[in-house]
Formats: C-alpha cells, structure tokens, sequence
C-alpha cells in the first residue's frame, strides 16, 4: 500500500466530513428533515437519529453515533490489566459486570489458568444478576417513551433489591469492579445466598407486575404490534445479536451454544424465541429472559460449590504472547474482547466488539416507512446503550 | 408463566387501572396493624426523606464509600500510587535512621511518611490501591456523607484520610461453603 | 330574569361584572391549584411509590407557589425565527377559553355567573378556542417539534369535539334543556325508571354517555393516552417545546385550570352537580353547600381522568383519529338513538 501524501489525506478527510454533514434544513422536495438530535428525552443518551420525513412519515433514516466516545480501547492500551477491568465496568453501566467477563476470560484463556469452580459459580450468579439489572430498567424505560409514566419508577423501585445484593458482595451498586485473572476479588458475605434468594421473589413478582401494565396492555401492543418487523435473515445479515435475534425467531444464545467458561452447562434451563420479530415480540422475549435469569440465579445457589475463589495468580499479572477473542451473551446482546497481548503488564491492543454498535446498524433499514412514533418504539425495543455503541 | 393475548377486549386496560389503584393503596395506607385506615404515605413509600430520615438499610459494610489510611502500617512502597488509573494519590516520603533492633547492631534505614493524600474529586472507587497495598495500610469504609462545598476541600491528606479509620467496620464472615479467611482491621 | 349573586343586592352592572370576574378567576385558578396538587403531584406520586414533593409547605402543598415563582422569573425568551406577535399571543388565546368556559357553571340555586338558556352549547363552543391558541403556538415557534406538535393537535382535537357534543346530546334529550340549572334540576328531580329516591343522576342512565364523554375529555385535555401533541418522548413537548418562563406557565396552569372546570363540567352533566338528593333545590344552604359538592364530585371526576392519565401508555396519530371516528362517533350515535328511543318509551 502506497502512503498517502499530505494533500490526499485532506482531501480524504473533507470528504468523510463532506459524507458526515447532513442538511438539516427545511427542503421540500424530498420531505422534512427532522433531526432528532443528541439531546433527546428518547434516545437512550447520546445519539442522533436525521430522519427525512413525509407529513408523518419516514421516507429515510440515518443513525449518527459517536457523541459519547471515551476512547476505551486507545485507554487500555495505557492501563494494565486491574486498570482495565475497572475502566471497562463503564461501557454498559446498567449491566456492569457483564463487561469484565469476556475480558478477563480472555486474558484466562491466554495465561491457560484454570478458574476454580466456585469463581466459575458466582461468576455466572453476577453475569446474570447484571443481566437483571440492566433489563428491568429497559421495561420501565421503554414504558416511559411510549408514554406510561407509571411503570419506570416501579422498575427503579424494584431494581433496587438487585443492586442491594451486587453491593453487599462486590461493594459496589453500578460498578462491581469484581473480577479478577484467576477468580474474584472476594468470596461472599455471610447470609447474601438467602438475601439474593428474597431478592428474586421479590423479581419475579416485577415481572408479574410489567406483564399487568404494560406488557398485557392492549395499547401498548397496539403500539408496538407489528411495528418494525425484523426478518430472521435480516437480523442475521446486520449482525443483530441478543434479544433482538430471539425475537425474530432465531434460536442462538452463546450461553449456551459457545463454551464460554461459565457454569450454564450444569443448569436446566431455555431459551426464549418469538417468531413475530417486531417490537412486542423483542420486549416479550426480554422480560421472559428476566424471569429465566432468576430461575437460573435459583439454581446456581442451591448448588454452589465450596472452594476458594482464586486460583493461584501471580502478584503482577503478565499475560504471555498470544491473541484470543472471547465473546459472551451479554444483557444487550452479544459483547466480544479481542485481546492481543505482548508479554507486558498491559494489554497491547484491546478491540470490543459491543452489541449495541450492530443492532442500530438496522435501524436505516428498519425505520423506512414507519411513523414518528414508531420510530420511539423501534429504537426502544432495540434496546441500546450508548455506552455501548460508542465505547 | 408468560400470559397470552388478553381473550376479553379491554381487560389489559382494567388490569392496569387495578394495578396502579393497589400500588396507591398500599402506598396511601400500608398495613400496620390496628392504624392500617389511617393514611400513612410517609410510611407506605419506598423513599426516605434523606436527609432528615437515613435509609432504613445502611450501606453494606464492604460498600465503596472512603478510603482510610493506617499511617504505621505505610512503608512508602508508593504501590498504591502507581497503579490508581487516575493518578489520584500524592505521596512523599523520606528515608530516616530509626535505631537498631539489637544494642549494638547497624542502624535501619526506614521510611517516613510525609505527605499521603488522596484527591477524592479525581478518584473512580475502583479500590486497585486498598487491593494492592502489600501492608493492609488501606481499607475501604462505607461512609459516604463527606461532601464539600469546594473541590479543593476533597483532597484529604493524611489526618484526615487517618480519621476515616474509625469508621472501618471489621470484616465480615463469608458464606458456607468459603475457604477463604477472614481478614482482621489493625486498630 | 335577573341574576342574584348570593342573595346580596348589588345595584350597579359594574360591581356585579367585577364580582363575577373576580368569582370566575379564584374559581378557575383555585381549581387549577387543588388538582396540580392532589393528582400531580401527590396521586401520581403515590402511585411510583414516592412520596412526591414535600419540601415547600406541609406534605409539598405549597410547592405549586414554588413553581409559579421560578417559573415567573424565568428569563423572558422568543426564539429568533419565530413569528413573535403571535408566539406571545398563543398561551392567552387558550386561557380566555378556559376562562369563559367556567362562566356557564352554577354553583347552588342562586350562585351562578351568568344563567344562560344555551348553557352546555355554549361551553362546548367555547371550548373549542383553546385550539386556535394550540396549533398557533405549534406554527409561530418556527420550530420542527412544534410544528409536528401543532398539527397532531389540531386533527386530534378537532376530532374529538364530535363525540364530546354527540354525548352531550343524550344529556340534553334525558333533561329536556340545554340550561346547566335545568339539567341539575332534571337530575335532581328525575326518576329512574319510574323510582324517583335518588334522582336520575345520568351517569347512571347515560353510562355509556359518560364513558364516551369522559374519552373524549382526556383527548380534549391532551392527556395520555390522548397525548400525541404533547408526547414528551418524541417531541420533547410539542407544541409547548419553544415555551418558558411566564408562558409555559400560563400553558401549565392552563392544562389543569381546563381539567378542573372539564371536570366541573362532567360533573354537573353526569353526577348531580351542586345539589344533593334529600335536599330540596331551592334551600337558602345549597348556596353555600354547593360549591363544595361540587367540589367533591370534581375531584372524583379529575380522579378517573388522572389515574386513567397515569397508567397508560399513549396511542399513535392515525390510532387515535381511528379511535375516534370509527369508534366512538357511531357509539355516541348509537347512544342517542337509544335515549331518544327509551324517552319516548318511558
């Protein structure tokens, strides 16, 4: 490949920026230009959806993210290995756990240490407490910008004993900080195996309630029925992944389809799919993996093994040559660390794919010919996290 | 069990309505024995007044809330300094001779603490510091009400950070089933 | 026919008017205050198991004054591109509706502003300002939000005038008059099927009426599910988004002060208004007792509209206008072919 010289780098640059403004005047040929900017009660923060409207209706819909990038895998090419599983409980902070594991999995992978079972076992119990967290907040959420003020503040409400319980074990309500090369940071508190137990009666009557208000509600599903209907072999082509593939029947969960070094293969339990593929089929399929979740976290404290929680780890961890990818079903869909490490205390090169980057990829597809407000409803049953997509 | 689409034509709606109505209800008059018709929302709600009421439920005790520092145990190995992501902990130190163990031995060369603080405006909670302190100098305290009118006023320095010992709670014993041990605080 | 206020003598044309200014104002803001506070602030709070505002006043009650005094000294803003004659014009146009809307309704035997023999005609008419004053503040802030806010709001709320007046219709045919005071009076003094002990309040022989009545009030109020103009997650708040300061209030105690006398409304229609069933019509108390009957049964009027307000989730554009033309115009219809029939019958 040839180097490019100076001018040609800036008439490259122009044109990327060229391609990146878009006119958001009134026109009226093609239809208003309607920006629904970064600022925006609905758009789950920072992102900006340009949609080309006519009288109601999108003809065209463009998606432009990058409003809340951190830089995450240029910083952790600067931090070592501790550093970076604390910065990395910030790209999805609703289910912050979730993130460390396939980073830290990844780096066991590399180092060939094996994780005693205990870890492996209050690993998966976090994993999915995290996966609570995180999607009972989106049932409240979507609620909320389909306009029920009612069901967000129950969904903090109930949200709380989850939190409670990550906070008693790992100190930490939205930023665990808890997993470590080798195992966790500490074992848990006396009495938290009956509390979590409390806790998940207490979700499972959530769920019960979110069915009553909103998911059985008939305007509801006359809102989201039928609206943004996702083919099987579109959401696979755009790279959909979590709930948003399960909702349009594809029947893949990398808990149970990838062995991802957590303890799933010891547990009774499904998955959920709904063959419908639009909005109320992606919720419906989120608030059922809620309730499997709390089954699943059921079963991993009835059958806890006892051990230490640490295999034996060098002081200063140094993660030997080598390149592995790790990917796990995260709450938003499925998140991936490509790690390449050189022998240092840091990793070399970090690349995370997040889950949230490739589900809005559909959102230019999926939003032509639909209404103002459906574009709400699609945007929040496709579930994202800006966090996540931005990195 | 997941429900099917409602059979009856608007019965989701009612649903809802009684829904919200019983959370009313039980907001407005929770159930307390013999005053139960009186209304009590105050009680009924899951919010606090904070600050005239503290929550009912503290935080835990292994909750991320200060940073307390035990100066005898410092040795100014500047570890915890090093590895805090954000450069948030200040330290200085000087060598001095302290005497030697034995009557007529060499005299030590030991550490002296002069400066440790921590600027809480910058620091993330991340606790790698309390973790990596080979001395247990560092321990985390859930006391969490130390807000300052000016950001200057959040870097704690050594005193202070010393004064936050006491508010350390032991440590817990684990579940059954641990083999891990329990750490003792130095008081 | 000379109008009496409370039995006092007042010889001059220009004391009464002051007086019934005077009366209309505590009545529309007084009744704009009580449900911002019962219903908005606290029966929604008790609703989220929260406890709502409590800071200012006992329990948060005084919090509305809090409101009113941020809100007034808020700095004055016309965005640049508006048209800013008519942007400062709009939240007055929906005001004066509310306004004269509460004009028509009695309090007691003698306490009444005006006792006008087109009573409801003309309330339901005058109702029908505050969409002028709405679709204006949609166009004059020269904003995309408000714009698509304004439109939404005219289709909404012209299409939901129809229902209101067709149930409105049953009313009239079971009363036999247009006049609020003939109407309480028919109620007070009808009889159900020929038993006469409780009246003939119509909310029970016009249930259908009421239900359609009170459907179309929280369309005509923008209230979810009826609130595609004000949907606060797409369009930030429609037609209201350019607004702040003084006239976002005005706007704000607007919604409420049109609630409270909607309410007021439905409750003279439906319930009974001021008067009490033992009680004769023409008792010198009833005066006094009235207004707070009344009072009673526009709190429970507003609390169906709120706690219906707080549960769902809002239609879309072309559901709602489906709603109400395919919907609700043929069961209104259907309504009053069914009263004139049962009318004449009985």
């Amino acid at each position: 490949m040839t180097m490019l010289t100076d001018a040609q780098q800036l008439a490259y640059a122009n044109a990327q920026a060229a391609d990146g403004r878009v006119n958001v005047e009134l026109e009226t040929d093609d239809g208003m230009v309607l920006n629904m900017g970064p600022q925006h009660p609905a758009t789950h923060g920072t992102l900006r959806v340009v949609a080309k409207l006519d009288g109601e209706q999108v003809v065209a819909a463009d998606v432009i993210c990058g409003y809340m990038h951190r830089g995450y895998e240029k910083l952790c090419e600067v931090r070592s290995y501790p550093q970076v599983t604390t910065l990395v409980n910030r790209i999805d902070w609703l289910g912050s756990f979730a993130n460390e594991v396939p980073f830290i999995l990844a780096a066991e992978q590399l180092m060939e240490i094996e994780v005693p079972d205990r870890a492996k076992w209050i690993r998966t119990i976090l994993f999915e407490m995290s996966r609570l967290a995180n999607i009972s907040l989106f049932i409240g959420d979507l609620a909320l910008q389909l306009g029920a003020q009612t069901p967000a503040f129950l969904a903090f409400r109930d949200r709380e004993f989850v939190l409670n319980q990550i906070e008693a074990v790992t100190g930490g309500r939205f930023h665990p900080n808890f997993d470590r090369i080798g195992g966790l940071k500490d074992d848990l508190p006396k009495g938290w195996v009956a509390d979590t137990k409390a806790a998940m009666v207490r979700i499972r009557e959530f769920c019960d309630l979110m069915d009553d208000l909103v998911l059985g509600n008939e305007i509801f599903q006359m809102r989201m029925r039928g609206v943004g209907v996702i083919p099987a072999h579109v959401a696979l082509s755009y790279g959909l992944s979590g709930a948003n593939l399960r909702g349009s029947g594809v029947d893949w969960d990398l808990r149970r389809d990838a062995n991802i070094g957590l303890a799933y293969d010891q547990l009774d339990w499904k998955v959920w799919t709904h063959p419908d593929g639009d909005s109320y089929a992606r919720s419906w399929v989120r608030v059922q993996e809620i309730r499997e979740a709390t089954k699943i976290i059921d079963q991993l404290l009835d059958g806890l093994p006892g051990g230490a929680v640490m295999a034996k780890v060098p002081r200063i961890i140094k993660v030997p040559e080598g390149e592995a990818y790790v990917a796990t079903e995260n709450p938003l869909g499925e998140m991936g660390y490509y790690l390449v490490s050189k022998g240092d205390t840091g990793p070399f090169r970090v690349k995370i794919r997040s889950a949230s980057f490739n589900n809005i990829s559909v959102v230019p597809w999926v939003l032509k010919g639909v209404y103002v407000p459906d574009i709400i409803a699609i945007l929040g049953s496709l579930y994202f996290i800006l966090g996540d997509i931005d990195r | 069990m997941p429900r099917p689409r409602p059979q009856v034509p608007l019965k989701g709606l009612f649903v809802g309505l009684k829904t919200t109505a019983r959370i009313f209800m039980q907001t407005m008059f929770p159930k307390r024995g013999i005053k139960t018709l009186l209304p009590a929302p105050t009680i009924g709600a899951v919010t606090v007044q904070y600050p005239y009421k503290s929550p009912p439920e503290v935080p835990t005790a292994r909750a991320r809330g200060v940073i307390a520092l035990k100066e005898d145990n410092c040795t100014v190995c500047m570890l915890c300094a090093r590895s805090c992501p954000d450069w948030c902990i200040y330290i200085e130190g000087h060598k001095t001779k302290a005497p030697p163990r034995r009557p007529g031995g060499k005299e030590r060369t030991v550490s002296a603490l002069d400066r440790f603080d921590i600027d809480y405006s910058l620091c993330m909670y991340c606790g790698i510091c309390v973790e990596v302190c080979p001395f247990d100098a560092l321990f985390w305290s859930p006391e969490f009400e130390y807000s300052e009118l000016r950001l200057a006023d959040l870097l704690h320095d050594k005193d202070r950070l010393g004064e936050w010992m006491e508010t350390v709670p032991d440590f817990e014993p684990y579940e059954a089933g641990s083999t891990a041990k329990v750490r003792k605080v130095p008081r | 026919m000379t109008p009496a206020v409370l039995a006092i003598d007042w010889s001059a044309y220009w004391q009464q008017s002051i007086f019934r200014v005077l009366g209309v104002a505590i009545f529309v803001i007084l009744g704009a205050g009580t449900f911002v506070i019962a219903f908005l602030f606290k029966m929604m709070s008790y609703m989220q198991s929260r406890l709502g505002p409590m800071e200012a006043g006992p329990h948060g009650t005084m919090q509305l004054l809090a409101e009113v005094g941020k809100w007034l000294q808020k700095e004055d803003l016309v965005p640049d591109r508006a048209d800013a004659k008519l942007f400062k014009l709009a939240p007055y146009i929906v005001l004066v509706s509310t306004f004269l809307l509460a004009v028509v309704m009695p309090f007691g035997p003698d306490a009444y502003f005006i006792n006008v023999d087109t009573g409801i005609y003309l309330a339901l008419a005058l109702s029908s300002i505050s969409v002028i004053g709405i679709v204006i503040a949609g166009w004059a802030s020269s904003s995309k939000y408000s714009l698509i806010g304004g439109l939404r709001a005219a289709g909404q709320l012209i299409a939901y005038e129809l229902p209101m007046v067709l149930a409105v219709v049953g009313v009239v045919i079971q009363a036999g008059t247009l006049n609020l005071q003939g109407i309480v009076a028919a109620q007070h003094q009808g009889e159900i099927f020929g038993w006469g002990g409780i009246g003939n309040p119509f909310i029970l022989t016009q249930l259908v009426g009421f239900v359609v009545f009170m459907i179309a009030t929280q369309a005509e109020l923008a209230q979810p599910p009826f609130d595609m103009p004000v949907a606060e997650s797409e369009i930030v708040t429609g037609y209201m988004t350019e607004y702040s300061g003084m006239r976002f209030l005005l706007f704000f105690i607007g919604e409420f002060a049109t609630a409270a006398v909607f309410s007021a409304i439905a409750a003279t229609l439906f319930l009974g208004g001021w008067a009490v069933p033992f009680v004769d019509l023409d008792e010198n108390v009833m005066n006094v007792v009235g207004p707070i009957v009344l009072l009673v049964k526009m709190m429970l009027v507003g609390a169906l509209i709120f706690w219906v307000r707080f549960t769902f989730p809002r239609f879309r554009e072309d559901q709602l206008q489906a709603f109400a033309w395919k919907a609700l115009i043929p069961l209104s219809l259907v309504n009053i072919l069914a009263t004139m029939v049962l009318k004449v019958a009985f």
